[in-house]
């Protein structure tokens, strides 16, 4: 017995000799933030591992809100984030000496979806979107008769994000007219899966999410085209998809998504080549994933921008990203 | 004979209710597993536990999943059990019975019955930020650990109180310390209760996710911790490495978690594969502490 405790003593104490003094340092790249953003970047860092071994990517979806404080602080390199950085996080990050460059890298879209059994709605205009979301429709607008003459005397149910995601955020300030200005008395999820099903077992639903949750269930759903009113930007009601995206006839329910990069660790050499990899292969890979790629010229300012490393956001000095069409984007790029 | 009748329907009544309950239960798990198996039995194949997460649902694996699972769970056992087992005999043996020893038993009690998202956050708050360990293996191990302690120190008191104080008597009768009648007669009496209900704790824990996302574990990673065993080509061949425990994981019922909220359908028919993995695990875990359990009657006979 004493003699096994001490053979075992021994060979511990060997063992912990041997161990070995931190091994070769392995280059680790920390991304978090949004979690519109994460298929575009998981993509990216999948296909960036298998021609970098060496360099491992970790990508973590804690919210645009929650990866903008994170990195704020420094514990990350790259923040995936489906708005621009605001006002409070600026300040954050110049308490902290954390400066950023900001990259566009998708363009995302938001779908208004109706039940497959409702007949009526074929349309609906941003007027009437904002009638059935703003705060003062809670427990009033009730019926489908309510928001327009001649739609049926039925209760309306409603479905959408809840208030920790960036496309509730973006909804409400595109509709509405105030970032976080909502109605509360709808079925609220973080999981866009159970607002698909809601709105395909329920005929009088009504709900919105991201384009990309459409088009893998479009035999469950029916997509409402929406009408800004504005001829300037095509008339009529129009349908999301990727052509009226990219040509900005869909609107004002696309925006532009963004990744953010510290300037401290763009100095690194595996952050440098990760995000140049990610803007020369972001068209192919955002398409890949249900987004809406930039035009070309954009990945190409946009990696000018990262070369130079011009730092600070101009998408943030403008009060919001609503309605901000591709060419506008590519003209503050530059 | 009227009554006695009487009594006979009750009796009737109540087992067939009892059989009602059971089946209920029964049949609702049974009907989950077969769901979760037709969806997801085409993926369990080599590849799946082989592979890194990917963005392509036919090519995504479990790799990272259930090696992290491993990892956090030799972590918090290795916390949990001395720790957990230790106080148990504490408190059981050698505490004075007083207002103090009460509050703290108290504690015990209704730390077992805290909500385990409660824990992530005190894991975030402490291990994380506070202790500066970052989103590592041993963050999320010490939160694990944290979660299962109370559960293996109220199992450890279970297990020696059920042994009767005779064996206690008689051991002090023959000269035996207080020490070695607890290292001697009660720990051999007591260990099939104690890791039956370590095991079930661990279990729990395996299938835990609200702490181990609120810890920072919801990520993509194809990468493994480092390996702590590194084989060299020099004498003595073979070193340990520390640097696993510092590295960031993601675990199982995460990685299940991720995929369901995916809009790809490939990704369901995934997660219903690894809740198959999951179960298969909690079930091997559990078949293991009822051996034990049985094992222990068999042996043990005053």
């Amino acid at each position: 017995m004493k003699k096994l405790l001490i053979e075992t003593i021994a060979f511990l104490s060997v063992l912990t000799f041997y161990i070995s003094p931190s091994m070769a340092q392995t280059k680790l790249i920390k991304i978090d933030g949004s979690s519109t953003v994460f298929p575009i970047t998981e993509a990216v860092a999948e296909e960036f591992q298998k021609e970098n071994t060496s360099i491992k990517v970790m990508v973590g979806i804690s919210g645009t809100g929650g990866g903008f404080k994170r990195f704020t602080r420094g514990e990350t390199d790259i923040s995936d984030a489906s708005r621009p950085i605001k006002g409070s996080e600026q300040q954050a990050s110049r308490e902290n000496g954390i400066d950023y460059i900001e990259l566009p890298v998708a363009y995302d879209g938001l779908a208004v979806m109706v039940n497959p059994n409702n007949t009526w709605a074929n349309y609906l205009t941003v007027a009437e979107l904002k009638k059935i979301w703003e705060p003062e429709s809670q427990s009033k607008i009730t019926k489908w008769s309510q928001i327009r003459d001649g739609f049926p005397d039925i209760e309306i149910s409603l479905f959408g994000p809840g208030t920790d995601s960036g496309t509730f955020d973006y909804f409400t300030e595109a509709i509405c007219g105030k970032s976080g200005a909502s109605r509360g008395d709808y079925t609220a999820s973080e999981d866009d899966n159970i607002l698909v099903e809601g709105i395909a077992s329920d005929t009088p639903a009504l709900g919105y999410f991201g384009l990309a949750y459409y088009e893998q269930n479009k035999d469950k759903l029916k997509l409402v085209p929406i009408d800004d009113q504005n001829e300037l930007n095509g008339s009529g009601p129009i349908s999301p998809s990727m052509k009226t995206v990219m040509d900005s006839t869909y609107q004002p329910l696309a925006r532009p998504i963004f990744i953010y990069v510290s300037a401290q660790s763009a100095g690194k050499e595996e952050v440098r080549k990760f995000v140049e990899f990610y803007l020369t292969n972001a068209a192919k890979l955002v398409e890949e994933v249900g987004y809406i790629p930039l035009p070309a010229e954009a990945y190409q300012a946009a990696l000018e921008r990262f070369r130079k490393g011009i730092k600070g956001s101009v998408f943030a000095s403008k009060d919001k990203t609503v309605g901000l069409s591709m060419a506008e984007l590519l003209r503050m790029e530059k | 004979m009227n009554r006695k009748a009487l009594n006979n329907f009750w009796d009737k009544l109540f087992k067939l209710l009892g059989i009602t309950s059971i089946s209920f239960g029964l049949l609702v798990l049974l009907a989950l597993i077969i769901d979760v198996i037709i969806d997801g039995y085409p993926r369990i194949t080599l590849n799946f536990f082989k592979s890194f997460p990917s963005r392509k649902p036919e090519m995504a694996g479990i790799l990272s999943a259930w090696v992290g699972t491993i990892w956090i769970m030799v972590i918090t056992a290795l916390i949990s059990i001395p720790i957990g087992i230790g106080a148990g005999i504490y408190l059981e043996e050698y505490a004075p019975k007083n207002k103090f020893t009460n509050f703290i038993e108290i504690n015990i009690a209704n730390l077992a019955g805290v909500p385990s998202v409660i824990y992530g956050l005190l894991g975030l708050g402490f291990f994380v930020r506070y202790m500066n360990l970052d989103r590592s293996v041993l963050a999320g191990g010490l939160t694990l650990a944290l979660l299962v302690l109370p559960v293996i120190i109220l199992s450890t008191r279970e297990a020696l109180r059920a042994i009767p104080s005779s064996i206690r008597e008689a051991s002090y009768a023959l000269g035996a310390t207080k020490w070695q009648t607890i290292r001697n007669q009660l720990l051999p009496a007591a260990i099939g209760n104690i890791l039956t209900g370590i095991i079930l704790a661990m279990s729990r824990a395996m299938g835990e996710t609200a702490p181990l996302i609120t810890v920072g574990a919801l990520t993509y990673i194809a990468f493994l911790p480092q390996n702590p065993v590194i084989i060299k080509d020099s004498f003595p061949f073979m070193g340990i490495s520390f640097q696993g425990l510092f590295d960031p994981f993601t675990v199982l019922p995460i990685q299940i978690y991720n995929w369901v909220s995916r809009p790809q359908k490939g990704f369901i028919t995934d997660a219903a594969a690894g809740i198959m993995v999951l179960l298969i695990l909690t079930l091997i875990m559990n078949s293991i502490a009822i051996f034990l359990r049985y094992q222990n009657q068999k042996r043990v006979r005053w």
